[in-house]
């Protein structure tokens, strides 16, 4: 049977069509869900694209953290299943309290796009198995508020628990506390990235094909489960 | 119709780049002797009825949950009072 990712649109989003792309092309099969539909139509893992969702309104992902799709998602997140939440998708997590910690105004108040180089700090959660430990890639990234803050005590936390999943290399682009890019939860099938692995998938598009990891990662995480 | 005001702050440990953005064109302009400036959120909230501590309960906890995120803001939630 075709493995099955969902990937969430909600008012905003922009990304969902590359990342459900980058799950056709890992080999998967793309389930586009929408944001007011409680139902994840038997999906195996879900994408949180980036984009705008809801104009960014209050806060970064303050509104879709409410809206109907999510109750499923974080109930089903409890419970062990695979989410990848990017950029925007990340600070919904955050928003959720799937993850600790919060992503803020870059600290140069410009909007960043840019290749980043990333180091793979962590390649046991569900999405990041398909790297090698301490890989490093070039991904896209976009963003105006991926500042990742969190108190002392947290980021401690997180690197004890060999929680960072991803850490900038050579420019920190938003001024995120110890060069974070990515985290994980404790279980290791929740991670919030703020670059984009869905639009480095393919040579025509992208700056290189490394992104594609995190959508072959979560294939070979639900086969083997 | 009463109103309450929920103020919603960054934390003081948290980088606040838009207020440090404001502080300093402040000068620019001829405004000195400013010397911080930490720019926030104001809400407004028009009742249906009356501010009683049911309602005030229930703004609190919309601001703690919803208006405010407590992991980098802090918010306060003040009666204001009728008249001009």
């Amino acid at each position: 049977m075709t493995t099955r990712v969902g990937v969430v649109t909600f008012p905003g989003s922009l990304d969902d069509r590359d990342a459900r792309r980058a799950v056709r092309l890992a080999g998967a099969e793309p389930v586009a869900l929408w944001h007011r539909d409680k139902d994840l139509h038997q999906v195996d893992a879900v994408v949180l694209p980036g984009g705008f969702s809801y104009g960014d309104y209050l806060r970064c992902g303050a509104i879709s953290r409410f809206s109907p799709v999510m109750d499923t998602v974080i109930e089903q997140a409890r419970a062990g299943m695979p989410v990848l939440g990017i950029c925007n998708g990340f600070q919904v997590l955050c928003e959720s309290h799937l993850l600790p910690g919060a992503l803020t105004r870059n600290d140069s108040l410009h909007f960043i796009c840019r290749d980043q180089k990333l180091r793979i700090e962590n390649n046991g959660t569900a999405w990041t198995r398909d790297y090698a430990a301490g890989q490093e890639i070039v991904v896209p990234l976009k963003n105006g508020e991926g500042r990742f803050v969190a108190d002392e005590r947290v980021l401690d936390e997180l690197e004890a628990e060999g929680r960072v999943v991803a850490r900038y290399l050579d420019v920190n682009p938003n001024g995120s506390y110890r060069d974070i890019a990515g985290i994980t939860n404790a279980a290791g099938n929740v991670v919030g990235l703020m670059p984009h692995p869905e639009h480095a998938v393919e040579p025509l598009t992208g700056p290189t094909t490394e992104g594609l990891g995190f959508f072959t990662s979560v294939l070979k995480q639900l086969v083997n489960a | 119709m009463a109103r309450v005001v929920v103020d919603v702050m960054l934390k003081p440990e948290i980088l606040d780049p838009q207020g440090q953005a404001v502080q300093r064109a402040l000068p620019r302009l001829g405004f000195t002797g400013i010397a911080d400036v930490r720019q926030g959120k104001r809400f407004e909230l028009e009742l249906e009825g009356p501010v009683d501590d049911a309602a005030l309960a229930r703004i609190r906890e919309a601001a703690e949950t919803f208006l405010a995120n407590t992991v980098i803001e802090d918010f306060t939630v003040r009666v204001e009072e009728e008249g001009k």
